[in-house]
């Protein structure tokens, strides 16, 4: 049997449409765009054409999308430009939640001498009203938050920061690797500068992504080298996977708001069953402001590498915020950051949905997942005293 | 993804002696849901030969918690309770084909489970002691804990003792802390010295060193899957590195005496080792 993929916040299989438009790029037509005969530069135009396929998936023009090697290098690119945008300005904004791209190198800034700012979120994975406004001073650089969680689904405020933003003249940048193509984006009505998407969250292929630049925002090239991209990002265009990405963008645009309502329904289909068959399971995250694809529950008293294990043998792929699944001892720091109970943080496992999935992989889960957590929970001293009530008989 | 054998995979999915023994004659409670891994022991003991005659357990954890679990209790039966206390982390590991590095901390806890469990039969508490020093806060290992399984295990390493007792793995602060508890286990005493020095020139003295590290010290490293080389000689210190199985894993103690003592005979003279890192 196959397998059922619910990790797509992990990543995404090529959508069959995306391959096919990436292979004769792959096979006959393997010019350098930048060259001067026809053959190498008749691709630069197939560039162009993504350009502007993954700007209209986000309302932007295509000049503002510059070509990265991943989301990673996006954010990374982001930031960096602008914390080196101002000498006098050298304090960076972001949250306790973000994706480590975003996370570890405000760090590394922070080893620099840059002064950060980590802002908290509350029980539901959400940032306080009026947070980033309190933490913004005149010698605030860069405001970076994510559109949306990539463990919980959690959308953050972006449309209400990015004005804040904008009030006292900070840059503004967005990590939206998980909301492009699931959620709609309006760059035109939410006035942030720089905002990164991935190609392989998308549908498209792993080891592309796109950076958006606002015009008129002052960018500074992170790779540098030749004139690519307009001298935004050196190095030979990856031509296979940023038509594939153009193509990956085209589709989650045309689909977007049929594909995230029928997501949300298996989703909840998903969430229903479990919570009915499994006591003590818990939901992490704001479930009103959350991306249709994603549910991270947590199941008390088990360890979520083991439901993954357990899971796995019948093919089932999903991911876990547990310590032991992390190959550091410590559980998610998502899931830390909002303060998931002792009793519950190490039982989280998380569903992400794609376009793939069907209501039969749901049942089947449902079938599945419940006996799991009864045994595991038969296994574990804390589970048995709950299943069975304190002091339980004698067994066996 | 662990890379987990064979074995730990189906101790995992059909483990064995789950469960609990009524009224049973000794229990052993380690681990924490805070911690993220816990385990209980329960064992029937027969009072008269002192043998477990039965052993089951419960464990919250990964996959490899509960395996241990499992090739604890399988290990342990039949056994009397001192030949069960021979029973290292190591074996437990063993049993399953090994462990992931990462994981080892699982057998530990095993380990420590059955030290608990008897512990509690024989009437004294070996969990921790509210006069030993905690060195890592977030999952509140003691000192002592980390010298036992550094010398069990032959640790060097900060990580590999994060590794086996996950102390060091939470915010780190402890690391410091860590490293000095090692270099103090594994810093080389004086060494004793000889009765009488022998007159040799420098030049003499470094040819019987070579000589007798080409010939004698390095085919007997070399035969155990490890070499060394002499890095530079000065006086009386001798600086090697070590290669092959030498440089990943803890050339003990012993055998660095056993190098010094020898090249001391040699050489008549007081000779130190040292590893160049």
């Amino acid at each position: 049997m196959s397998e059922i993929y619910l990790d797509n916040n992990a990543t995404t299989r090529i959508a069959p449409e995306v391959l096919d438009a990436m292979l004769p790029y792959l096979r006959e037509y393997y010019g350098n765009p930048s060259s001067m005969h026809t053959f190498g530069g008749q691709i630069h135009r197939k560039i162009e054409k993504a350009r502007e396929q993954v700007a209209a998936l986000i309302n932007a023009e295509p000049e503002e999308i510059i070509f990265t090697g991943s989301g990673t290098e996006g954010d990374n690119t982001a930031i960096m430009s602008a914390a080196t945008a101002s000498a006098s300005r050298r304090h960076i904004i972001t949250t306790s939640v973000e994706h480590p791209a975003v996370l570890n190198f405000c760090r590394v800034l922070g080893q620099k001498g840059f002064r950060t700012t980590y802002l908290p979120v509350d029980t539901k994975g959400q940032l306080e009203p009026g947070a980033v406004e309190h933490a913004t001073d005149n010698e605030t650089a860069l405001i970076s938050v994510m559109y949306a969680n990539n463990e919980t689904g959690v959308v953050f405020p972006i449309n209400s920061i990015a004005e804040t933003a904008g009030e006292h003249g900070v840059l503004m940048h967005t990590d939206a690797v998980q909301a492009a193509g699931k959620i709609p984006i309006d760059v035109k009505n939410v006035p942030l500068d720089m905002l990164t998407i991935s190609g392989h969250k998308l549908h498209a292929p792993k080891g592309i992504g796109a950076l958006f630049v606002r015009k008129g925002t002052p960018f500074r090239p992170y790779i540098i080298g030749g004139h690519q991209e307009h001298g935004r990002r050196a190095g030979t265009e990856n031509v296979a996977s940023i038509i594939g990405l153009g193509k990956a963008a085209e589709l989650a645009a045309k689909n977007l708001s049929e594909e995230a309502e029928c997501l949300s329904r298996l989703r909840d289909r998903l969430e229903r069953g479990l919570l009915s068959s499994c006591p003590n399971a818990r939901i992490n995250g704001d479930i009103s402001n959350r991306l249709p694809n994603t549910s991270n529950i947590s199941f008390e008293y088990i360890e979520g590498e083991a439901v993954l294990l357990r899971l796995n043998e019948h093919n089932i792929c999903a991911s876990s915020g547990s310590a032991c699944t992390s190959g550091s001892l410590e559980p998610s720091h998502v899931l830390k950051a909002m303060s998931v109970p002792h009793t519950a943080i190490h039982g989280s496992i998380r569903f992400s949905l794609g376009r793939y999935n069907t209501g039969m992989e749901i049942d089947r889960v449902l079938d599945i997942l419940p006996g799991i957590i009864m045994q595991l929970r038969e296994l574990s001293p804390f589970g048995r005293e709950f299943l069975h009530g304190g002091k339980d008989q004698p067994r066996e | 993804m662990w890379e987990y054998t064979d074995k730990v995979r189906e101790a995992f999915l059909n483990p064995k002696n789950v469960g609990e023994i009524a009224d049973a004659d000794a229990v052993g409670e380690v681990g924490s849901i805070i911690c993220g891994d816990a385990l209980k022991l329960f064992l029937r003991i027969d009072r008269e030969s002192g043998r477990i005659t039965d052993a089951k357990f419960q464990t919250f954890g990964c996959a490899s918690a509960i395996a241990s679990s499992s090739a604890l209790t399988e290990l342990i039966k039949g056994k009397t309770l001192d030949e069960a206390l021979q029973v290292t982390n190591q074996d437990i590991a063993d049993f399953l084909g090994g462990l992931p590095e990462q994981k080892m901390h699982c057998s530990v806890l095993g380990r420590d489970a059955l030290e608990a469990a008897i512990g509690n039969y024989r009437g004294f508490e070996t969990t921790k002691k509210s006069h030993e020093r905690i060195v890592c806060k977030c999952f509140d290992v003691t000192e002592e804990k980390i010298r036992r399984v550094a010398a069990e295990n032959h640790l060097i390493t900060v990580d590999e003792i994060t590794n086996f007792t996950k102390a060091g793995g939470g915010c780190g602060s402890c690391r410091d802390d860590i490293q000095k508890i090692l270099s103090d286990i594994w810093t080389i005493k004086e060494p004793p010295a000889p009765a009488e020095p022998r007159r040799l020139t420098n030049l003499q003295k470094i040819a019987l060193i070579q000589n007798a590290f080409e010939r004698e010290i390095r085919p007997g490293l070399q035969a155990d899957g490890g070499d060394a080389e002499i890095v530079d000689i000065e006086g009386n210190r001798v600086l090697i590195e070590l290669r092959g199985r030498c440089s990943s894993c803890m050339m003990s103690d012993s055998s660095l005496r056993s190098i010094q003592k020898r090249l001391s005979e040699i050489t008549g003279q007081e000779i130190i080792v040292g590893i160049s890192r």
